[in-house]
């Protein structure tokens, strides 16, 4: 018997692609999912794994995602990281992961200055990971950004770290946004925990510009098979 | 209680802003402008009497929320 994982996607005041993600969840690829509110303290046990949407959470007003980090639902998004369930972090989802601290490092304004919205070529770093187990490697796949704050940025010492645990999941295949070695996304050291700047919830359907992310969505399927 | 926070940016990491405000500058013709960053600065009014507590609470709001320890340095200024 097939087990599809359970999505919650945590909507916070300021979310805009929470529906995007529950577009491509419910409708193209066939998830179980639900959505969460940020004034919850508490969500079901059964969820496989938490999103935190991209959007502007409380108007990225002191820092993106700073202040979305305190919303009482976060407390339960930390007991599910303990837990080793996975969590993704898109956009401004990936700043409040580096916020609470599950990820390293932070995201700081993009090298221009400017908010870039454009479709962009990552190239895989790694494909034993949860997330990026269907993907080939070295493989390179278009995926849409759309951001102001997505210079990725973290000391010398964690960056190596994180090279030698193989942490770095995607790089851009040009640097559109400053980003420290062209780091697009990032894992923890369990590998359980994802932060991307890229939308890959915009890039399942073919109608508008590509399926490549939908792989990301099939690579946790096909973990979650694996760890039933 | 009046407090002001001054967060800056560490040294270590590149300000765009602040470049961006320099080259602006020496476009207006001052060109003696060597460097500039930008940060904020975060006014606080606490209900609260005493300078020694109202600063260990304020020291705490910076760790938790006012300041990024990843990339930005604060200071707190007291105001009576």
């Amino acid at each position: 018997m097939s087990k599809k994982p359970k999505y919650g996607i945590v909507v916070f005041p300021g979310s805009n692609c929470d529906i995007d993600c529950w577009r491509a969840l419910d409708q193209v690829l066939d998830a179980d999912v639900t959505y969460l509110w940020h004034q919850d303290a508490t969500f079901a046990q059964e969820l496989d794994v938490i999103i935190l949407p991209g959007g502007f959470s409380y108007g990225d007003y002191l820092r993106g995602g700073a202040i979305a980090t305190f919303s009482p639902i976060m407390e339960a998004v930390k007991k599910h990281a303990k837990q080793g369930k996975l969590i993704m972090g898109i956009c401004n989802g990936f700043q409040m992961l580096t916020e609470m601290g599950l990820l390293p490092g932070t995201l700081l304004k993009n090298k221009n200055l400017k908010f870039i919205c454009d479709t962009v070529e990552l190239v895989l770093q790694q494909t034993t990971s949860p997330f990026t187990n269907q993907y080939q490697e070295d493989q390179t796949i278009s995926i849409p950004i759309a951001h102001g704050q997505g210079n990725y940025y973290v000391d010398d010492n964690t960056l190596h770290k994180m090279e030698a645990n193989g942490q770095i999941l995607f790089k851009y295949a040009r640097n559109p946004n400053g980003s420290l070695s062209d780091i697009a996304g990032i894992c923890n050291e369990q590998r359980t925990i994802l932060g991307m700047m890229p939308h890959p919830e915009r890039a399942v359907e073919e109608i508008i510009g590509g399926t490549d992310g939908a792989l990301l969505f099939q690579s946790i399927a096909n973990y979650m098979l694996n760890q039933n | 209680m009046k407090a002001k926070v001054l967060v800056t940016r560490k040294k270590s990491i590149a300000d765009p802003e602040g470049h961006a405000v320099q080259k602006a500058l020496t476009q207006l013709g001052f060109d003696q402008v060597k460097n500039v960053r930008v940060g904020k600065i975060i006014e606080v009014e606490l209900d609260q009497q005493s300078v020694h507590s109202s600063k260990e609470q304020l020291q705490q709001m910076c760790e938790k929320l006012l300041a990024n320890p990843v990339m930005e340095n604060f200071e707190i200024e007291m105001q009576s």
